[in-house]
């Protein structure tokens, strides 16, 4: 069906949930009442605000991250064609990640990779 | 013999024949978009199902035994239930992204469906980079847990979306690692040239150890991308009520659950396309007679066979570890299975370029 799936896809993600939501919406009886607004905190109201500050740890994990992610994206063609390539194909990604793995041992040493 | 591929050329042919070629494109796309939909509605129920009845055998109980026979009525009866509920708003939400959240975690989901190849000839889109595809779509998931976790405006929410998307984002890479693997020996990343070089057995069996270490790196990277137990930290019960749903109710919430079990179906559809040949049957090298009588089983049925299997797979590990910390989490990621992969892969290249495999 080629590309025009796309399209298909998302209209159709969209009418199963939209369409679920406005039935919903239509048949179920609501009333108010100032309770039900509140944050859901298991019965003890909320103190503070709920934006709260939250571990570093997971801002430097992502930067780690994306570092891997670029690599992966760098990895996909490289891993079509290295059968026909060959050994070339073996020694340079070898060096890739030789200088890829120096930067983790870096960031390990570091400690970037202990939760704290 | 009658099949999936063969249907669908015919309702094409007779199609084509008195129509229009616009015309023709429409009325398929209808096709198939009443096809996805039931399928994914039947998928909702079916899996919600299993997983209810696996956990109960699994603990000795009976499970859902009360509504339909063996209970069988009893998921679209908790979908006719959370249909009638109130779908509640928090005052300090923000209203767009809340709302926005769960339609964009079943969109992401759809999309998804596009390059997977159910039987011989029965895809949507027969794309060139199908791995890519899948594995570039599905990281657009997490957007959907942050919008939702970050949206609520409850503590719990916001943590449980933070928890899960550093979750994922990790986990990703070693999941690309394993999948590279196999784009490595077939030399393609379309999904129908990775099942066809499967013709002569699957890559389980085909790829000596590295594609197992792979196999098995998948299934645990997997596991922890769709946030299923012993990786549910996300929403974990005891610590964060029920992660960045909590503030979620009625459909919305239904919509959530939805995605969660649709998401574990296409992981396994992946991992059963990579590791397991897709909709190719049992083929034992070129020993023609066993492997024309395995082709008498259509392909559709070996596809959700091996589906299947992988997600009893999956729902096995909940009963079976018990759930990590998030240290331990992130150190078995960044300290074992990314190291691990990255060998592995190096491994793999090894093996393609020597061709030390079964060709």
């Amino acid at each position: 069906m080629g590309a025009a799936s796309l399209i298909l896809l998302i209209i159709c993600g969209l009418a199963f949930a939209g369409g679920a939501l406005l039935l919903s919406n239509a048949i179920t009886p609501g009333s108010k009442n100032s309770q039900k607004g509140e944050p859901y905190e298991c019965g003890v109201e909320t103190r503070g605000q709920s934006w709260i500050q939250f571990n570093v740890g997971y801002y430097l994990f992502a930067l780690i991250f994306l570092i891997f992610d670029v690599e992966l994206v760098f990895l996909y063609p490289w891993a079509v064609v290295v059968k026909s390539v060959g050994v070339v194909a073996l020694v340079e990604i070898v060096i890739f990640l030789f200088i890829l793995f120096l930067g983790f041992l870096y960031a390990h040493k570091k400690g970037a990779l202990k939760w704290q | 013999m009658i099949s999936l591929e063969h249907i669908s050329q015919s309702i094409h042919e007779a199609l084509s024949a008195s129509l229009n070629p616009t015309l023709v494109l429409l009325i398929e796309m209808a096709i198939a978009g009443i096809l996805v939909i039931s399928l994914f509605a039947v998928l909702g129920l079916v899996l919600v199902f299993m997983e209810r009845k696996v956990s109960a055998y699994m603990q000795i109980r009976l499970g859902p035994n009360r509504v339909g026979y063996k209970g069988f009525a009893q998921t679209a009866a908790d979908t006719l239930k959370l249909l009638i509920k109130e779908g509640l708003t928090p005052d300090g939400a923000d209203k767009f992204l809340f709302n926005l959240a769960p339609l964009l975690v079943i969109v992401v989901a759809m999309l998804i469906m596009a390059p997977i190849a159910f039987t011989k000839g029965f895809q949507l889109w027969d794309i060139n980079i199908g791995v890519l595809y899948v594995s570039a779509v599905s990281s657009v998931g997490v957007i959907g847990i942050l919008m939702a976790g970050w949206a609520s405006n409850n503590k719990y929410s916001l943590l449980g979306a933070m928890r899960s998307g550093a979750q994922i984002v990790s986990y990703e890479l070693s999941a690309g690692l394993s999948v590279l693997t196999i784009v490595i020996l077939v030399g393609s990343l379309s999904i129908n040239d990775i099942i066809a070089s499967q013709q002569n057995g699957w890559w389980i069996f085909k790829g000596h150890i590295p594609v197992l270490i792979s196999f098995v790196i998948f299934v645990i990277a997997v596991t922890a991308e769709t946030n299923r137990a012993p990786f549910d930290l996300a929403e974990a019960e005891s610590e964060l009520t029920a992660g960045f749903h909590t503030e979620y109710s009625g459909m919305r919430f239904a919509l959530f659950f939805l995605a969660e079990y649709v998401n574990i179906f296409i992981v396994c559809a992946i991992g059963a396309t990579l590791f397991f040949g897709g909709w190719m049957p049992f083929h034992i090298g070129s020993w023609e007679e066993f492997n024309h009588v395995m082709d008498f089983i259509p392909g559709i049925v070996w596809f959700f066979g091996k589906i299947f299997s992988l997600i009893f797979l999956i729902m096995w590990f909940r009963w079976t570890f018990p759930r990590l910390r998030v240290d331990q989490l992130l150190n078995l990621e960044w300290k074992y299975l990314l190291p691990i992969a990255m060998f592995n892969l190096l491994l793999t290249t090894v093996m393609a370029i020597t061709g030390f495999y079964i060709k």
